[in-house]
């Protein structure tokens, strides 16, 4: 959930009012949102770097709010303060529009070349706009929420702005070896070829994360004007030439990207969001984007979308009997201008460019529902009559851990995840013998595998509890997860009982003495026939030789039960014999 | 039959003794050790009120060992004098004597002898008196004797700085007669045994009294884990509430039954490598039910039952890849695929609790794998009035009673609410569980008909168990860094009860 920090005081006067920290943070649950933070930039320095370096930071209040990640319309100061305004019905949703410029429309012409790295780019211009120095910050950090939100990290999209009269169109938007792409970048003192400027950012805390986007690409995406000026190299870097800066007048925008959809979405945003500081507000100039298959359209869409949704189904919905009439009202409350039309039971809806997030008539149910209140609703159960099951394997697991501890044994919670030390080398197996499944991406080694036994997590148990009296006796009734190509997803878990026994003696018998209780609450009589149960002499690279048996139940082999090998107690930082017994429960079922 | 001679003796001299006793007299006239009677005072003590003992501390004069045998031979010098004959002795030779050292220079300052420097063999030691008086001995006879109080001050500090004395502390035992005194008394038993049952001699025999202050021998059990004891509390709860178990024995899910059946876009975070365990073996899923498959695919990149879609181009590759699932609710979309596969519709109440697993930053409340509590519900024209009555329902059966709503987002819930309850201890709303209606393009795409709607909410199991049993580090509880003690301590899990939190004390 993307977090907006905005400063109280300016938020105040936008909306027109004062409240107390208390009534903003009910509004703010009330609307969906979350006052997550009283803050100062020196608080928040101080607790992040120490008084020291906060002596002299502004302790101008800071209120830090969290939106809701489909509401890109409220990522800054702009948006939040219109939704609100309008929420209490202070202002009408102003209208957005697209216009065409007195003399020439601006032009970007596509070149094929984007197609392989970064195909899609839009762009609209801001004229005669007004910033100061907090419309100029909250303009730039508006571009960075989107950037790490909707534009995932740039990767999707990524945004440029750019002082439009320092250039001259023609835009071409293109594709080049990094080689011959030079130019000097925003905020560097000299012009760079894109090689070196790959190279310099390597080390920039910020530039680094968005290299890989492009990095391996034989052509870097780059926009020129027709004077051969570099706007920006997306998705990493804008060029200084163009840089807007508190007193520029005409921004010109540019996003490109890999999904065209998202790519309008953003240029929406931000054109809705900042046009209010422009001199006709609520205006943008359009610009017009030539693509390489000859066709060209305007930008930005700005597009007014109407959906039609029956007043009974938004209370039917949400468990309320409102009119139609009072049901448009609550709608047009969310930023959805609605009137009922038709035959008095139609509510048509108008979807705003800001409201990207509305996809369909749930959408708009909600919003309704929001308008209510949630918290208004009239509670009710459900009518659903049904019966309930428990599922087999939970049922047996839940009968057998009652009773395992009844038999004193102390139930452990061991993690499903772990290294392949754990399961493999520790326990004397190769890893290839165990049909683990491996994790792509671990961020340690605790998470390299899928446990394919119980028995490490309970050993490791034992270990962080070395200063508990003798004996410990522990088990675990919970899942093991090995390769299994007869299932859609290639894995299987299996549900597997472990327990194990540690004192100054092995004690073999205690841990064969709970075999037999486990079987005797089976029902499945010792014996090789009529579905009993034996062991049999066995070995395994775990156990200690000739104190290894194998359990047979049913005829089916489940499991084994012996005395651990001291290599495998060493190895678990353990010094004190112990016998452990596993088997797989589900032949049981 | 009294408890020894000792203590027998000392019945018979209280009942004649005027008032009470002293322990360490009583040792005197005996003739034993002072601890022997210490020891039947104590026994006699322990019979109830018997006899009264007041603890006194007295001080005492005793006789070192150096000082007993000089009570018995005589001092140093008095023997010193004593070998000297009257024709006189070489002082060599009388140095030689046990004595000699000691006794010379004493002997020589009391002048009872005189040295001779100028003898023909060597210096001569002879008598200066004809007999002495042995004053040391005297004084130390009456010290053993017991009567140290007849020495004046300084002669016993003389007597101690020649470490013949030393002054001790003795604990001893001013006994008078009890309540309930008798010369007869029997000893009592400890215990009741099958003899005396058998025998009836139960019935004549008077038994030691317990001590009720002390603790109890503590039993020799095994414990169930307390997450686990309230994960049976939950599953309970949804039994109770009519709730069918869903299957969640699967950890591994592919990308489509955990995102793409969700409507959860390909691009979003959530699906990112720094959010999610994905499979390196094996890495894609082997089979997908693909005519559902394109019905997702269709209304993920061009929309459909009523919805606008992404608009992005779906990928197949994308879908397949296996994780660890990130949430039950991919279990929730097997089940409900598998109910809209059954015609006619019949309504469903499911439930899940099992692991997930997310590739997250470690703290003291987030570990990469923990338990989810999901519950859901399937019918027509279920709406958000009827998920928060389950709501209440459900949360009430969790000792909580005062709940809010708010507003969230979703990636697959529309209309979506967060559940915030008071919390009052913390005396603020704290969130609780998430909340929803499955969107229109999960359900519709698996076939449910048009106007069913589920309701479906979902929590953690380590949230709830750790403000109830009040533990601040997740990683006492869960996996192997497990407190054990705090396993064996932790009381029954009633979650509707509220329970003081004497465990974290005593730990």
């Amino acid at each position: 959930m993307p977090t907006v920090s905005v400063k109280r005081d300016l938020l105040f006067q936008a909306l027109g009012r004062t409240y107390t920290d208390e009534e903003f943070d009910e509004l703010c649950f009330e609307f969906g949102l979350e006052l997550d933070e009283i803050t100062s930039e020196k608080e928040i320095i101080s607790k992040e770097q120490g008084n020291v370096k906060a002596q002299g930071a502004s302790d101008v209040v800071l209120y830090k709010i969290d939106v809701p990640a489909n509401r890109y319309d409220l990522l800054c100061l702009e948006g939040l303060v219109r939704g609100l305004q309008v929420f209490k019905e202070r202002i009408k949703a102003p209208v957005y529009k697209r216009v065409m410029p007195n003399g020439e429309i601006q032009k970007l012409i596509v070149t094929e070349e984007t197609g392989k790295v970064r195909p899609y780019a839009v762009a609209a211009v801001l004229r005669n706009i007004k910033f100061t120095k907090d419309r100029y910050d909250s303009f730039i950090e508006l571009q960075e929420k989107l950037h790490q939100n909707i534009c995932r990290k740039r990767a999707l999209v990524a945004i440029g702005t750019h002082d439009l009269d320092t250039l001259s169109g023609p835009f071409t938007y293109t594709a080049k070896r990094p080689s011959d792409i030079k130019f000097k970048p925003l905020n560097k003192t000299k012009e760079h070829t894109a090689c070196e400027l790959m190279n310099i950012y390597k080390t920039d805390n910020h530039l680094k994360h968005y290299l890989h986007i492009i990095e391996s690409k034989p052509l870097y995406p780059v926009i020129y004007d027709s004077n051969g000026v570099v706007l920006s190299m997306p998705p990493i870097i804008n060029g200084d030439h163009s840089k807007i800066t508190v007193n520029t007048k005409n921004v010109f925008i540019e996003c490109t990207g890999t999904d065209f959809t998202k790519a309008k979405i953003v240029l929406d945003i931000i054109v809705t969001m900042f046009s209010e500081y422009c001199e006709n507000q609520f205006t943008v100039e359009a610009v017009e984007v030539a693509f390489p298959n000859r066709k060209s359209s305007t930008f930005p869409e700005l597009a007014y979308r109407r959906e039609m949704v029956r007043a009974d189904l938004i209370n039917k919905r949400v468990g309320i009997r409102e009119t139609p009439q009072n049901l448009a009202k609550l709608l047009t409350r969310m930023y959805l201008k609605s009137e009922v039309i038709g035959d008095g039971n139609q509510i048509e809806i108008e979807i705003p460019p800001t409201r990207a997030d509305i996809i369909h008539a749930c959408d708009i149910v909600e919003d309704a529902a929001i308008a209510y209140g949630y918290n208004n609703i009239q509670m009710a159960l459900p009518k659903t009559y049904t019966i309930a099951n428990q599922f087999p394997l939970n049922k047996l697991t839940e009968l057998l851990r009652v009773d395992v501890a009844a038999a004193g044994f102390t139930e452990a919670l061991t993690f499903a995840l772990c290294s392949q030390e754990d399961i493999a080398d520790k326990l004397g197996l190769d890893i290839s013998a165990t049909k683990a499944v491996h994790i792509s991406n671990p961020k340690t080694a605790e998470f390299q595998v899928a446990r394919t036994t119980l028995l490490p997590g309970l050993l490791k148990t034992i270990a962080a509890n070395r200063k508990m009296p003798l004996p410990l006796k522990l088990f675990e009734i919970s899942d093991i997860v090995v390769k299994d190509s007869s299932k859609d997803v290639g894995a299987k878990n299996y549900r597997h009982l472990c327990a194990v026994y540690y004192n100054k003696n092995p004690g073999f018998e205690i841990i064969h003495g709970l075999l037999d209780r486990v079987m005797q609450l089976l029902n499945v009589p010792p014996g090789e026939d009529k579905g009993g149960y034996v062991i049999k002499a066995s070995e395994g690279p775990a156990f200690f030789p000739g104190r290894c048996a194998e359990v047979f139940a049913r005829g089916l082999s489940v499991g084994k039960l012996g005395v651990l090998h001291p290599d495998v107690i060493t190895r678990f930082e353990l010094t004190m014999p112990c016998s452990s017994l596993e088997i797989n429960i589900e032949p049981f079922l | 039959m009294a408890d020894g001679p000792v203590a027998e003796q000392l019945l018979r001299r209280l009942e004649a003794a005027d008032g009470g006793l002293d322990s360490a007299e009583l040792a005197a006239q005996l003739g034993v050790e002072h601890q022997a009677v210490v020891g039947a005072v104590k026994s006699l003590q322990a019979l109830g009120e018997v006899i009264e003992a007041e603890l006194r501390s007295t001080k005492r004069w005793e006789l070192t060992a150096e000082g007993e045998e000089m009570a018995r031979e005589g001092s140093h010098e008095a023997r010193v004098f004593q070998s000297v004959p009257a024709e006189g002795l070489a002082q060599s030779e009388l140095m030689r004597l046990p004595s000699g050292k000691v006794g010379f220079s004493k002997a020589m300052s009391n002048k009872w002898i005189r040295v001779d420097k100028s003898a023909a063999e060597g210096p001569r030691v002879f008598r200066t008196v004809e007999g002495i008086d042995d004053e040391v001995q005297r004084r130390l006879q009456l010290v053993q004797g017991g009567q140290a109080e007849k020495l004046a001050e300084k002669e016993r500090s003389e007597l101690r700085k020649r470490k013949l004395l030393t002054e001790v502390t003795l604990k001893t035992y001013w006994v008078s007669k009890g309540k309930a005194f008798s010369t007869s008394i029997s000893k009592q038993e400890a215990e009741l045994s099958p003899d005396m049952i058998s025998s009836g001699s139960w019935q004549n025999r008077s038994f030691k009294p317990y001590n009720f202050a002390a603790r109890g021998v503590p039993p020799d059990s095994g414990h169930l884990h307390p997450l686990l004891k309230v994960r049976s509390q939950f599953r309970q709860i949804f039994l109770e509430m009519g709730f069918t178990e869903m299957p969640t024995d699967n950890f591994i899910e592919s990308s489509f039954w955990n995102f793409d059946a969700l409507f959860q876009p390909q691009q979003h975070p959530a699906r990112d490598q720094h959010d999610t365990f994905f499979l390196r073996d094996p890495a894609e899923a082997l089979q997908l039910p693909m005519d559902y498959v394109q019905r997702v695919k269709r209304t993920h990149s061009q929309g459909g039952y009523g919805s606008q879609g992404y608009k992005y181009s779906w990928k197949l590759d994308e879908a397949k890849k296996n994780l660890l699932r990130t949430h039950t609710t991919s279990a929730s979309a097997r089940a409900l695929y598998r109910l809209a596969q059954k015609k006619p519709f019949t309504p469903a109440k499911y439930f899940s609790i099992d692991r997930v697993f997310r590739n997250e930053t470690l703290d003291a409340t987030h570990l990469a794998e923990f338990h989810q509590i999901e519950g859901v519900v399937a019918d027509h024209g279920l709406n958000l009035g009827h998920l928060m009555g389950v709501l209440r329902e459900f949360f009430t059966k969790l000792g909580i009673t005062q709940l809010r709503f708010k507003p969230a987002y979703n990636p697959y819930t529309e209309p979506s609410m967060e559940v915030f309850s008071y919390h009052q201890g913390l005396k603020k709303w704290v969130e609780v569980g998430n909340s929803g209606l499955f969107r229109p393009e999960m359900l519709l795409p698996m076939g449910l008909p048009e106007n069913v709607s589920v309701i479906a909410w979902g929590l953690s199991l380590e949230r709830p168990t750790m403000i109830k049993y009040g533990i601040n580090n997740i990683r006492e509880l869960v996996g192997h860094k497990v407190n054990l003690q705090m396993v064996y301590d932790s009381p029954l899990c009633r979650l509707d009860v509220d329970t003081p939190r004497h465990t974290q004390e005593a730990a």
